[in-house]
């Protein structure tokens, strides 16, 4: 190596960029790792999912992100804004700006990103029913600050798969879903792309009671069936399949994590060449985002999480991660504080600068222990696969509509959470703080309240922008998107761009899709 | 009800918020405790519980909400039971933090399960809950 900068460990011995045999990180099949140098090149970017009250306060919070040193950034939108429901909709009392901000109009947007440089920062947005239309929103913020849609950078979640899965926020049926998912695709592929256009997320998936390989299979299942959706749409998988990225979960069964993370990487680059005909070398590279597992936290004894989170964001940070979050120790109980979150960013910093893990790539690659459990990982996620395509008859697409239709995804999650429940119950496993160790802490936890007043200046916002917008060009610009929605063949980005800039809200812009796409209602599986 | 008799539960959760691993959860901890449970799932109204414990001749119902809600969506569970004229006690689990407790029992919340709540602990509140019914 030619390194300007040696790496030594703290008492002085200098140490390689890497250890062990080939493929060595940086070679295909990218299970050590997608670039050879790893964090000696580049560390991950500590990205900070926040998100509450109006979009003012959460603008706030960014900024003061920023200023602690974070490099990206990450937002959380309210339920109604995840469900595609305006402020004043029946569904969205008492929710409005609590777990996330509020966005109804291009207004908030341009609030929530005020005096911050969306040609310089890299912005994820987590929404997925309603992605299409925060993305436009995106894509006209930028505009109207003289940023061009090709220098922006960042992901949309848009993974609308795993919410029939796990997350259920869903609005439209899986396949109309599927297109709009397809339709932002082929836009960022044509006219964005620094961006991301899917985040395909485990991470839900897990969260809502699945093992680490069924995380690890139903993720990459749903990614290659929005390969296959987007190459029926028309788009060669090497315009595309380099801006796909992924976000898993990091748990707290630190070998087993690593594991899911290398077979990932593995699985990804020979699916990617070998089925789906990628020849681009970064096509075959999975690129993942990690966040440390919110449902491992407890409600007692938070303090005690802060432990959970550092070795959950170094088992990240060892299995390769691209971009993490890490959880604030007082999530069980509400949206962190921002003391809370800035204990979160510095674990982040310590396992960065104090540890010297990123002195050297995939620094367990060799281990007898790792390896295997990495083989294990890729041959339970194989049987899934394997199953998927059967149900699909050679499709994995259609296997994974069948296993949302017959309610085999969510059967198999259920099934799972309640066996870890039951050994929790039974004392077969040991959670800190919870059926062990239970003394004490949990005294001084100050808890983040979201001002009740959110929802009244959110209304009276929405209420305003109503009067003052040209209804008429409004009610053109739905009526246009709901005559593009019934042809498949017509991309639905421009019309949705078209409605965000003439202030449709996003309530309206959803009941004009769901006119054309119809609406889900989950058959109630328990 | 006579005694002998299992108790039955309508289960749902409320307004837009997704979160269902603990209501399944507490679904099968509830049938393993010998309780008969009509699962509604996501996304049920007011109107809809009532209707499904009228229809169900459900004892008790157990709402569940991540979502900080729950300030303002369980009163109006307790509210619209009430007024239909039925004396079913209402269970919330979820997340509520401890400063809120006193206000959902003041609501007329019968019981509610945090994080963490064992099986026993599950059925032992559903259980003291119906116990209040007449009360």
């Amino acid at each position: 190596m030619d390194e300007e900068k040696e790496f030594r460990t703290m008492s002085g011995v200098p140490v390689g960029s890497v250890y062990g045999s080939d493929p060595l990180p940086g070679e295909f099949p990218y299970t050590r790792g997608i670039h050879a140098g790893m964090y000696r090149d580049r560390l991950w970017t500590m990205r900070m999912f926040a998100g509450f009250g109006t979009a003012e306060d959460t603008n706030a919070r960014f900024k003061e992100l920023l200023r602690a040193g974070g490099t990206g950034l990450s937002t959380a939108f309210d339920m109604p804004t995840l469900m595609g429901r305006d402020s004043d909709n029946e569904w969205s009392i008492g929710e409005v700006g609590r777990a996330g901000v509020a966005v109804d109009t291009l207004d908030d947007m341009i609030d929530l990103f005020a005096d911050i440089n969306l040609g310089q920062v890299s912005t994820s947005m987590t929404i997925n029913g309603p992605a299409a239309i925060l993305l436009a929103m995106y894509v006209a913020v930028a505009e109207q600050g003289g940023v061009e849609r090709a220098e922006l950078n960042g992901t949309l979640q848009n993974d609308i798969l795993k919410e029939y899965q796990a997350q259920k926020e869903y609005i439209f049926p899986p396949r109309p879903s599927v297109r709009l998912v397809s339709d932002v695709v082929a836009f960022t592929t044509n006219e964005m792309p620094r961006w991301n256009p899917i985040s395909i997320s485990g991470y839900h998936i897990r969260e809502a009671g699945s093992t680490a390989a069924q995380e690890l299979a139903f993720t990459l299942a749903n990614g290659f069936a929005y390969v296959e959706a987007a190459q029926a749409a028309g788009l060669k998988v090497d315009d595309f399949a380099p801006r796909l990225s992924f976000f898993f979960n990091s748990h707290s069964d630190f070998f087993e994590e690593i594991g899911k993370f290398r077979a990932a990487r593995r699985i990804w680059a020979s699916w990617l060449r070998d089925r789906y005909g990628a020849e681009d070398e970064r096509s075959q590279k999975l690129r993942f985002h990690t966040q440390t597992a919110g449902v491992s936290l407890t409600a007692q004894q938070p303090e005690i999480n802060i432990a959970r989170v550092a070795i959950q964001a170094l088992a990240g940070v060892i299995g390769g991660t691209q971009s993490l979050h890490t959880d604030s120790y007082d999530e069980a109980l509400a949206l962190p504080t921002e003391d809370a979150a800035r204990i979160a960013l510095r674990t982040q910093q310590i396992v960065a600068h104090e540890t010297g893990v990123i002195n050297v790539a995939d620094p367990l690659g060799g281990s007898d222990y790792v390896e295997w459990m990495t083989d294990e990982m890729e041959r339970q996620a194989e049987d899934i696969f394997k199953h998927l395509d059967e149900l699909g008859n050679g499709s994995i697409l259609e296997g994974v509509y069948a296993g949302i239709e017959n309610g085999w995804f969510v059967g198999e999650i259920a099934d799972a959470a309640y066996r870890f429940e039951r050994e929790v119950n039974s004392g077969d496993r040991l959670i800190v703080g919870v059926n062990s160790f239970t003394e004490g802490g949990g005294e001084n936890v100050d808890l983040l309240s979201i001002d009740p007043g959110t929802e009244e200046i959110q209304l009276k916002r929405l209420a305003e922008i109503k009067q003052s917008r040209d209804s008429d060009l409004v009610q053109q610009a739905l009526n246009r998107l709901s005559s593009e929605a019934a042809d498949p063949e017509i991309n639905l980005m421009p019309a949705i761009i078209e409605a965000v800039k003439v202030r449709a809200t996003e309530g309206e812009i959803v009941n004009a899709l769901e006119s054309v796409f119809g609406t889900y209602v989950e058959k109630a599986f328990v | 009800m006579t005694k002998n008799e299992p108790i039955r539960i309508v289960l749902a959760k409320l307004g837009l918020d997704g979160h269902d691993r603990g209501l399944k959860v507490v679904a099968r901890m509830l049938r393993d405790a010998g309780m008969e449970v009509v699962y509604l799932g996501l996304r049920q109204t007011a109107e809809m519980i009532v209707t499904a414990v009228e229809q169900e001749d459900a004892d008790v119902v157990g709402i569940s909400m991540h979502n900080a809600g729950h300030l303002t969506l369980a009163p109006l569970i307790v509210n619209a039971l009430r007024d239909a004229g039925l004396d079913v006690p209402v269970v919330v689990g979820g997340i509520v933090p401890e400063s809120d407790l006193e206000a959902m029992a003041k609501a007329g919340v019968a019981g509610v399960l945090g994080p963490g709540a064992s099986a026993e602990d599950v059925a032992a509140c559903v259980r003291e809950a119906v116990a209040t019914r007449g009360k």
